[in-house]
């Protein structure tokens, strides 16, 4: 254990580098005598300026390069970066186009919810190290895990030439769109995919979850009609509703000395919390009643699964059922659009949209001059914003476990981490744990 | 290694600058991926495993660019460990597009995206792992593809060359019978500089090669810049060249030129 004393009276835990997510970051814990816990999430991933490689290029060029920003959510950089130039362009996308991006943002869901389910997070609540150690014990697990999340990725690659920073999309649509008949190929593994994700929902909701109580935040987009994914208004469990484009009236940016990732607060002050636990709760009647019906047969309640950290889980394999269920209906009706992308016209001002990528509510803010060119760019990822609410729910964490030996702690305190799936390539990169501690024990 | 007293290798995949895409490519090989876990040890692999090692590694796999200060001491010692050293992707061959920054003023770019820059730690040029250590094997892409990935821990794993195709993406364009973005569409197309392992896929989506994967051998780079410049507009050459691999050698001098049109902060200092 890395055990320094900083301050009289405090302890320092810290864990290295924490793995099983997407990107490098550490956790530094300091204790006070009184037990008390500060928690600093440090994220030292290498700082790669997108905010700035943006500026001077056109909208298409910029749905490739912030692609890049994330190798596991390509489709919601893109996704949040073209509803804002269709909206500042005023470009109404044909119906079917709409369905296709929706479809697109399904498989990227199943992607990485199955990823995160089965390959990072499952081995924490089974005790392995790995998917790949997890596997000796529990093949067909692991295996269903990995078809599911070929099946996401195969539903990227045929709308977007591959699953990994896809091609295709453009400004008013796609560069290419299907041909009818083409997305047949899904329907078998889809119907297949359903009873995997139904199983899932029902494995994960019967996992030994460690106690935990918190009260939080929510925030995600709410749609009158649609389970949330690229439209809809910023909503919040205590009555923030504001335009998707509005993200500044609300929230801010701030830089900590700790972290390489700017973090994003609400003007009070108060953390919240994204991704498919606020999705869920808050945007629960939208859900495809093939998901509904198996959270109903979990006997978990939507405030069961918000007030506990490790029941995100849970959340995360409900919305794998939906994204797989939605994506089984758009196949089934789908008819090409009249042609793969609409005609536009730049127009000088700004762009700003949000969408939900699978971590939760992914921000883009873009000045755009007469000639299309982008000017200044602001890009908001969703782990940016749940930092100050994983900060939170470590702290009240921690007392429960910093008495354990230290490779056990760091464990359990990884294991919290992960509950939140965070995406620190995404929010820029790097995590290690560490604690200080009070001095009268050391 | 014969049968019988065969030793399991040990595999490490590391980042540097990136964003992950391309170790992903690796966990994405869903039909494969069990049995690579049991012909290698993952030693090392912090995005899919909490087992860690410092080494030694008889085959290392790293992603990204050497970007901070950080970065160019740990490549060094990550080297040092490695029996066999293969960079994966366009961040670890050729910089990947963090490097566009290397033609602008590094502070100034810092500055516009961070409001406290001074707490941030970061080299003026993001670089490929070549121009800090010496490298065995490279797998262009943005991202990798898996088939060539499969191909190069198959080959390393019976100890033979891997084999990589070096012909231009034009070409597999060519022999998959599409019709040519560039010449019937008017599309500018890095196809005949590029080389290819992407399947050739952006003519197949209606659109123009941005050279993911490079530049081929012996690439006629000024032939075709030129081209595009008189028969298109200059502005093509403005968006294609300083892209995920403009900072590859052969592709420099006409990022350069465009980027010295259109980036402000290019000429400070």
């Amino acid at each position: 254990m890395h055990t320094t004393t900083a301050v009289p009276g405090e302890h320092q835990f810290d864990v290295g580098q924490l793995t099983r997510v997407e990107g490098e970051g550490s956790l530094h814990l300091r204790v006070a005598a009184d037990g008390s816990v500060d928690a600093q999430l440090r994220i030292f991933e290498a700082p790669r300026y997108f905010e700035r490689l943006v500026v001077g290029r056109h909208p298409d060029e910029v749905l490739d390069i912030v692609a890049r920003i994330c190798g596991i959510c390509p489709v919601a950089y893109q996704m949040s970066g073209v509803h804002a130039f269709e909206d500042l362009f005023s470009v109404q996308v044909d119906p079917a186009t709409r369905l296709l991006r929706r479809l697109f943002y399904c498989g990227e869901w199943i992607e990485s919810h199955a990823l995160h389910i089965y390959l990072l997070h499952a081995p924490d609540f089974l005790g392995y190290a790995s998917a790949l150690e997890m596997a000796a014990d529990h093949r067909q697990l692991v295996e269903q895990g990995l078809a599911l999340k070929k099946l996401g990725n195969r539903i990227v690659a045929i709308l977007g030439g591959r699953a990994i920073h896809p091609v295709s999309v453009r400004v008013g649509g796609f560069s290419r769109a299907p041909r009818a008949g083409e997305l047949d190929e899904l329907r078998g593994p889809l119907a297949e995919a359903i009873t995997m994700a139904e199983a899932t929902v029902a494995l994960t909701a019967g996992l030994d979850t460690p106690p935990s109580e918190r009260d939080v935040r929510l925030v995600s987009l709410r749609h009158p009609a649609e389970y949330p994914m690229s439209d809809g208004r910023i909503v919040s469990s205590d009555g923030i509703d504001i335009a998707p484009g509005a993200w500044n009236s609300i929230f801010h940016e701030e830089q900590v000395p700790w972290s390489h990732a700017l973090q994003a607060r609400a003007a009070d002050g108060v953390p919240y919390l994204l991704g498919p636990t606020a999705r869920l709760v808050l945007g629960a009647e939208q859900l495809h009643p093939t998901a509904a019906a198996a959270l109903r047969a979990t006997g978990l309640e939507l405030p069961d699964i918000a007030r506990n950290v490790f029941r995100s889980i849970v959340a995360r394999s409900v919305e794998l059922l939906h994204a797989i269920a939605e994506a089984a209906d758009i196949v089934e009706r789908y008819r090409p659009p009249e042609r793969p992308a609409e005609p536009w016209q730049p127009r000088a001002g700004v762009a700003a949209w949000a969408t939900e990528a699978p971590r939760g509510l992914l921000f883009h803010r873009y000045e755009v001059d007469e000639g299309g060119h982008v000017t200044a760019a602001q890009i908001v990822p969703p782990t940016s914003q749940n930092q100050a609410a994983i900060e939170h729910d470590l702290a009240l964490f921690a007392p429960a476990v910093l008495e354990l030996p230290h490779d056990e702690a760091t464990r359990r305190l990884e294991q919290l981490i992960r509950s939140y799936d965070p995406c620190i390539s995404c929010a820029t990169h790097f995590l290690q744990l560490s604690v200080e501690r009070a001095a009268e024990t050391a | 290694m014969g049968a019988g007293a065969a030793r399991v290798p040990r595999v490490g995949v590391v980042k540097l600058a990136s964003c992950d895409g391309c170790q992903l490519t690796l966990l994405d090989l869903e039909d494969e991926l069990l049995s690579i876990g049991e012909r290698f040890d993952l030693v090392e692999f912090p995005e899919a495993t909490s087992r860690r090692s410092e080494g030694p590694f008889d085959i290392l796999l790293v992603e990204g660019s050497v970007s901070t200060p950080e970065q160019a001491e740990q490549i060094v010692a990550l080297r040092a460990q490695a029996k066999l050293l293969v960079t994966i992707g366009a961040c670890a061959t050729a910089g990947g597009i963090q490097a566009m920054r290397n033609w602008g003023h590094e502070p100034t770019w810092r500055a516009s995206v961070y409001p406290n820059p001074e707490m941030i730690e970061s080299l003026a040029q993001a670089t490929p792992v070549a121009d800090h250590v010496t490298v065995d094997a490279e797998l262009r892409g943005c991202p990798i593809d898996g088939r060539q990935l499969v191909e190069l821990l198959t080959a390393l794993r019976v100890g033979r060359r891997p084999q990589l195709p070096d012909e231009a993406v034009c070409l597999e364009c060519k022999r998959l019978g599409r019709v040519c973005v560039l010449v019937a569409g008017g599309t500018a197309c890095l196809g005949p500089l590029t080389q290819t392992g992407c399947g050739a896929l952006c003519p197949g989506y209606a659109r123009g090669c941005y050279a993911c994967f490079g530049p081929r051998e012996r690439a006629n780079v000024a032939g075709l810049s030129g081209w595009l410049e008189r028969e298109r507009d200059a502005e093509a050459v403005d968006r294609l060249f300083p892209g995920f691999t403009g900072w590859a050698p052969p592709f420099r001098e006409p990022a350069s030129r465009a980027m010295a049109r259109t980036d402000d902060s290019a000429g400070e200092s």
